[in-house]
């Protein structure tokens, strides 16, 4: 059984990923469907900024975000004091990291099922009298459930893996921003480690495994359901 | 009336549309493909935004220019009929069919029924869309259509994506459509034979733009439309009444004006209008009446107009009452000394029924 320091280690790392997740769901889908639906100027240099994360080290997105972010950052600083949410040095400063760095991930994923829709569907929508909005909603949204929830997945898995932008924006305190991937890199740094680091390893990829076959499972069920099975 | 006068260029194409309908009854709008029929379609629905023009249904003014007005599609009350059904995959039939219902208010009560009744929907209704065959999607998509409450319907080529067999299926239901529910309905098609059989009313277009307008009748005897003079099948449509049946001949017999004609039995009863098209190539011409010859049918009639073509045969139209065309050789014409206001007969061979009904077509070629 794990230990308690693993437990811990293991339920914040859940805790982080699906703050996350849930967090980047409707900005992604917002600015997923704008990529996917609209034409307007600057469109080129928002996908491309969107899609930085995937390309430069994670450190470089912990260290900005730690720069504007962190206790002394102006943004970290209004978020202080208009909303009273520290980000630096917190666990939701870790989600906030794991979010942006995944952000591409999800947005890939949802604005190609958007893609995938066919607007003439949208438009024999409009034709019976829906709003756009409500084409939206009513048509566009429950056919890409499982592009939706793909893009959830993915993103799940690369906030659970989160290290490099975590540590440097949040750094590693036990109970607070040290997930897993952070606690087991600790335990390679003291003498002796290697048997508690095993030990997160088995953990880390059970962990893995469970997620990606619960993740199969629930995009079988989605993809039926969103062809119209019966 | 349904007012339509738009310019929008797409591309390489452009379009120039100006044309009035009728109030009523069932507009076919015909002409080739790449004739610019379903961008027509998508304006007067409100999913392409032309560059300038005024559309009104009514007195309901949708789109205008001049005066800024481009009412959403979704408030223009207009029921669009795709090429393809367009049903939504998510969703079943009955939930299909409520979808505009839902949204406008519906078409008042009973009417789902009424609806659901006059296209044979009943067995389908809780079937999943990907179940259905060709034929009863199209036949969804018309009565959700239909349950949109919709003041003008429009209908794109709802046939062309089927077999014979699934447009045989359809077919009827539209017919009875018009008829019973009373909207206003544009018919777009490249089929003379759907014109026919469904509307009263034609639009020919051509290029991006209406080259005729009228009632189907004066315009399928205008011998200067291109797009329907240069068909094999090119013709006249006349309007007649059964007037009674031979029963052991296999024969009915028709009137119009003073006229009798002879065709194949037809289910009509006595006393029915029937539309009736006659082909060009059928009828033949002769400046006395034929002694013992195999032609039932002998017209007498005045030459009113002579059409020369570019393929060696000439178009003679003669005026019976009503108009019909002749096809004939150049030589023929020579040989005859044709010349309007000439009397002559009228010889129609055999005819091609366009009975607004719910039966098949009997094997054509009388004599």
């Amino acid at each position: 059984m794990p230990t308690p320091a693993e437990t811990e280690a293991l339920l914040l790392s859940l805790r982080v990923a699906v703050w996350s997740v849930l967090g980047s769901l409707p900005p992604a889908i917002a600015i997923a469907w704008l990529l996917a639906r609209t034409r307007f100027p600057g469109h080129a240099l928002l996908n491309g900024l969107l899609h930085l994360p995937l390309v430069v080290p994670p450190v470089v997105i912990g260290y900005l975000l730690l720069v504007f972010l962190g206790r002394r950052g102006p943004g970290g600083v209004f978020l202080e004091n208009v909303f009273g949410i520290t980000l630096g040095f917190t666990w939701q400063g870790a989600a906030v990291a794991s979010a942006i760095v995944a952000f591409p991930l999800m947005l890939r994923a949802i604005r190609q099922s958007i893609e995938a829709v066919d607007r003439r569907l949208e438009q024999a929508a409009r034709t019976l009298g829906a709003s756009s909005a409500n084409a939206f909603c009513t048509v566009t949204l429950p056919l890409i459930v499982p592009g939706v929830f793909a893009g959830m997945v993915l993103s799940f898995a690369r906030s659970l893996g989160e290290f490099g932008a975590t540590i440097t924006f949040v750094s590693s305190i036990p109970g607070e921003t040290r997930t897993l991937p952070l606690a087991l890199y600790a335990a390679t740094q003291v003498p002796g480690g290697e048997p508690q680091a095993t030990r997160l390893v088995i953990i880390s990829v059970a962990l893995a495994m469970i997620a990606l076959v619960g993740s199969e499972w629930l995009a079988r069920r989605t993809r039926h359901y969103a062809s119209g099975g019966p | 009336m349904i007012d339509i006068a738009f310019n929008h260029r797409q591309g390489a194409f452009s379009l120039d549309v100006r044309m009035q309908l009728p109030g009523n009854g069932v507009t076919g709008l015909f002409g080739t493909s790449g004739a610019g029929k379903s961008t027509v379609a998508d304006v007067i629905a409100g999913l392409i935004r032309p560059d300038g023009g005024r559309i009104a249904i009514g007195e309901r003014v949708q789109f205008d220019s001049a005066r800024g007005v481009a009412v959403a599609p979704e408030r223009r009350r207009i029921g669009y009929v795709f090429q393809e059904a367009r049903l939504f995959p998510h969703m079943n039939v009955r939930t299909n069919l409520r979808f505009g219902a839902r949204r406008r208010g519906g078409a008042g009560p009973g009417a789902f029924d009424q609806v659901v009744g006059l296209l044979g929907l009943e067995p389908l209704l809780d079937r999943r869309t990907r179940h259905l065959s060709g034929g009863e999607a199209q036949r969804v998509a018309i009565g959700r259509a239909l349950l949109s409450d919709p003041e003008l319907l429009i209908m794109d080529e709802p046939l062309s994506s089927l077999d014979q067999q699934r447009r045989d299926d359809v077919l009827p239901h539209l017919e009875h459509l018009a008829a019973d529910t009373g909207i206003p309905m544009i018919y777009i098609t490249h089929s003379i034979e759907e014109i026919i059989r469904l509307a009263d009313h034609l639009a020919v277009m051509a290029n991006g733009a209406v080259i005729a307008c009228g009632p189907i009748q004066d315009v399928m005897a205008r011998p200067d439309v291109p797009v329907l003079n240069d068909r094999r099948d090119a013709g006249t449509l006349l309007q007649t009444t059964v007037a009674g049946h031979f029963d052991e001949d296999h024969l009915s017999a028709l009137r119009f004006g003073e006229h009798t004609l002879l065709v194949p039995r037809t289910e009509r009863p006595k006393g029915s209008p029937l539309a009736l098209r006659i082909l060009a190539r059928d009828v033949s011409l002769a400046l006395e009446p034929p002694q013992r010859s195999s032609v039932m049918n002998v017209l007498p009639g005045r030459v009113q107009g002579i059409h020369p073509r570019g393929d060696g045969h000439v178009d003679v139209s003669i005026d019976t009452g009503q108009i019909i065309r002749a096809r004939i050789t150049r030589r023929s014409a020579d040989d005859l000394s044709l010349r309007a206001g000439l009397h002559l007969y009228a010889l129609v061979k055999s005819v091609a029924f366009a009975e607004r009904d719910a039966f098949r077509r009997h094997a054509e070629g009388d004599h």
